[in-house]
């Protein structure tokens, strides 16, 4: 007969620790009212980042939950600190949802991903596999890996809820963006959702015209996870990733890391002057010319895209057709 | 006497002797895993040597030779063969188009010297070329070595960090004359 007090300590160690399985259907995860598989809980926030990631022009819904009484400690502007039991949704839509991502923030701190499969009648969604699956006849469900590789290459794996992306200065080019998001910076502060954000103005990227601005941005929300100098980045010489504390320094140093550079990345039959970025000339530009291509071993980005985004591509070719080598005054205001 | 056996495991801990010794410990570990791994069979270039075919150890792990340029795939007989490798068994050539080994050694620009031992674990274990980008290719046997535990990989990385760099580099891919899905799944 085990002690009592003994067992009773290594349950709950073994609660604590042990999360408890992914639930098997979305409805389970909290995102919908009790007994509603399709109702959103008003806990949960809908939230609309200004540079969203492409998607192969599928619509998306965001939301995200913060436990009761808990706030984000923004203290770190550009690396938020989420609270345990954070959990966040997207839900991708073709013609009627198809699938909803989930993140979670666990006890230990970890992060948890998962996605769920809706059904052709748009009432259920069940857990997909973690190893990934197609589903309505070639539709690409992402791996757990896949996520891992996006989330986790960033200094913090939520990538479209940051001071950024949520900023209420919206930028009017942004390619794809909603209007206006349900719950934007100010309102967050407002309701002390966020804290210790210091920051002197609304973030905006410092940029010499407008179309640089959206254009640094779409490289920011699709590029940054991956190309940035705060988190797990890959190993090439490219910032993407704009910060919301450097102003036009930081800003700068993105365009350093692009215009005019060398690369790790040689196209078949190109020399050593092939460039990231020409300026004048998006032709000869490997940028322009990997965002391109869905050719899988050249395509950028690398994951999470079949087909090319023709307005961004033409937002990117404008602007670094527009763009001069000589050096440009970068605002981060009108 | 306790007191004196603490005093010395402290002692020992942090005397940088010992941090060396593991240090070496790991790189042996890390060269024994990669030189009974197979990764010679690929990464370094073939000659022929004295008794035929074997690797060109002066160029060890680094790659694909940049100097031996393949601008096509190589036409493959009918069924059953699948793949061709070329004469340095560093390009091979298959229904994925044609995949040329990576540069393992240090060198900063074109090899991994500017990896962190997350770069390399995150390539192993996903089949990501860099840990985030396109899928590894065939025939980098990625579904046996993800299961290469932490303390194997690091030891790996430890060594190839360790060898001399070489500098070369390796060509992107070329594309199948048709498209085909890469062998390994998990683009989305």
């Amino acid at each position: 007969m085990p002690n009592p007090v003994w067992f009773l300590t290594v349950a709950l160690a073994a609660a604590v620790t042990d999360p408890a399985p992914l639930p098997l259907h979305l409805r389970d995860t909290g995102l919908y009212e009790q007994g509603s598989g399709t109702q959103v809980d008003p806990r949960n926030l809908a939230f609309s980042p200004q540079y969203p990631l492409w998607s192969d022009g599928a619509a998306k819904r965001r939301w995200i939950y913060l436990p009761p009484g808990t706030a984000i400690d923004a203290s770190r502007p550009d690396a938020w600190d989420f609270p345990r039991g954070t959990r966040l949704w997207k839900e991708f839509s073709l013609e009627g949802a198809v699938e909803t991502r989930f993140i979670e923030r666990l006890s230990d701190g970890s992060w948890r991903y998962a996605t769920y499969i809706w059904n052709e009648e748009g009432t259920d969604a069940t857990l997909a596999p973690a190893d990934g699956t197609t589903t309505r006849g070639g539709y690409v469900v992402p791996a757990e890996f896949d996520c891992r590789a996006c989330h986790e290459g960033a200094a913090v794996p939520v990538l479209g809820f940051s001071a950024l992306q949520l900023s209420s200065d919206r930028d009017p080019l942004a390619p794809h963006a909603d209007a206006r998001t349900a719950v934007d910076l100010q309102a967050l502060i407002a309701r002390g959702l966020i804290k210790n954000l210091s920051l002197s103005s609304q973030p905006r990227i410092a940029a010499s015209s407008p179309v640089e601005r959206a254009a640094l941005g779409y490289l920011h929300g699709n590029c940054g996870h991956c190309h940035n100098k705060n988190g797990s980045p890959v190993p090439v010489e490219l910032t993407l990733a704009q910060s919301v504390t450097e102003g036009a320094a930081g800003a700068e140093s993105v365009l350093r890391s692009m215009i005019d550079a060398g690369g790790r990345f040689r196209p078949h039959g190109a020399t050593a002057a092939a460039r990231l970025i020409t300026p004048g000339n998006p032709d000869t530009s490997v940028l322009i010319a990997r965002v391109r291509s869905r050719n899988p071993q050249t395509q950028m980005p690398p994951i999470g895209t079949r087909l090319v985004d023709s307005e961004a591509l033409a937002l990117l070719e404008r602007w670094i057709a527009q763009k001069s080598s000589a050096p440009e005054v970068l605002k981060s205001e009108e | 006497m306790k007191r004196f056996v603490l005093f010395v495991l402290a002692a020992t801990s942090f005397h940088p002797a010992f941090a060396a010794d593991g240090d070496a410990a790991k790189v042996a570990r890390g060269k024994y895993l990669v030189t009974t791994g197979g990764c010679n069979d690929c990464h370094t270039p073939w000659h022929i040597g004295p008794s035929g075919p074997e690797p060109d150890m002066s160029r060890m792990l680094s790659g694909h030779p940049e100097s031996l340029v393949i601008e096509q795939p190589a036409a493959v007989p009918a069924a059953p063969w699948e793949s061709i490798a070329s004469n340095t068994h560093t390009a091979h050539s298959g229904p994925w188009g044609v995949s040329f080994t990576a540069n393992l050694t240090p060198d900063p620009e074109t090899g991994l010297g500017k990896w962190t031992l997350a770069t390399f674990t995150q390539t192993i274990r996903t089949g990501r070329h860099l840990g985030r980008g396109r899928m590894i290719l065939p025939p980098m046997p990625i579904p046996m070595y993800r299961n290469f535990n932490d303390e194997d990989m690091a030891a790996i990385f430890a060594y190839l960090q360790s060898i001399p760099p070489v500098k070369n580099r390796v060509p992107e891919p070329l594309p199948p004359t048709t498209a085909v899905t890469p062998a390994t799944s998990g683009t989305r």
